[in-house]
């Protein structure tokens, strides 16, 4: 029997968005406060969403425990009190919601069983968030 | 097609064992769940139905009457009580959240299909507010 299991987890982080290749002038229009050069942060919450089969051993499509190990060490521990900027993955893509939204769909899911993972959710703030789900 | 979602609490006590495994086993892999006295939680229960809005009350379901049907299926059975010892559906199956909101859709789903417009689509169930469980009626 297929079921869902998730978990929302918490990071604080910094970031700016701002796009070498363009001027200053069309990243001030593209991204308005978000462009303030020395950048700005907020408590994103990320929420996993995984899918399977309910083991009739354990009553669980995945122990916590295995997820936690997972987005813990390799989303919340790189993530957390951080400057995305700074981040390998953003050197060459700007660190919009919708971009960490993919790249912790892309970790996650290398991490996972083939086909485990139905989705990430990362909210910005309360009134904004994203979801990436498997193509 | 418009989902309709109405949410209600329930507080109630569960462990987690499997009989069939030692206590060392059943505390490794449940850990402090497998605490034999219990513990418990504030769950929310949302029960998300289906279906096009009646052309006459611009209804899906009626929300009070699907409020109704939350309440006399799931939360009477569920609410204030040992999930483990007072609900038949865990006597021999882990009260994890998956189970619970599996439970809780097989509850449901007789009632809410029976009115021939909205079908029961997504029940998801909250141990607490990070974790989280939900069933689809899928196989």
């Amino acid at each position: 029997m297929k079921a869902y299991f998730g978990r929302r987890y918490m990071l604080s982080a910094s970031h700016r968005l701002h796009v070498d290749a363009m001027s200053d002038e069309e990243n001030r229009a593209a991204y308005g406060k978000c462009n303030n050069p020395h950048g700005h942060g907020h408590n994103y919450t990320i929420e996993v969403l995984v899918g399977g089969a309910v083991d009739p051993e354990t009553g669980m499509v995945m122990n916590l425990t295995d997820l936690d190990a997972v987005v813990q060490t390799k989303v919340v521990e790189r993530f957390d009190h951080m400057n995305l900027n700074h981040d390998p993955m953003f050197l060459n893509q700007v660190p919009t919601t919708e971009n960490l939204c993919k790249e912790v769909f892309r970790i996650v899911s290398g991490e996972l069983p083939a086909g485990m993972l139905e989705y990430v959710r990362v909210e910005e703030t309360e009134n904004n968030f994203f979801e990436c789900y498997a193509a | 097609m418009i989902f309709l979602t109405r949410r209600a609490t329930f507080a109630a006590a569960h462990y987690y064992w499997n009989d069939g495994w030692s206590e060392e086993k059943n505390r490794e892999i449940f850990g402090k769940c497998a605490n034999r006295n219990g513990h418990g939680h504030n769950y929310t229960l949302e029960v998300t139905v289906a279906g096009e809005p009646n052309a006459v009350t611009g209804f899906v379901v009626d929300l009070k009457w699907l409020k109704d049907v939350m309440e006399r299926e799931v939360l009477a059975a569920f609410d204030h009580r040992h999930l483990n010892h007072e609900v038949p559906e865990f006597a021999k199956t882990v009260p994890t959240t998956e189970n619970i909101a599996i439970a809780a859709w097989r509850r449901l789903e007789p009632t809410i299909n029976s009115t021939g417009g909205a079908k029961l689509s997504r029940v998801r169930v909250y141990e607490t507010p990070e974790i989280f469980a939900e069933y689809r009626g899928e196989a």
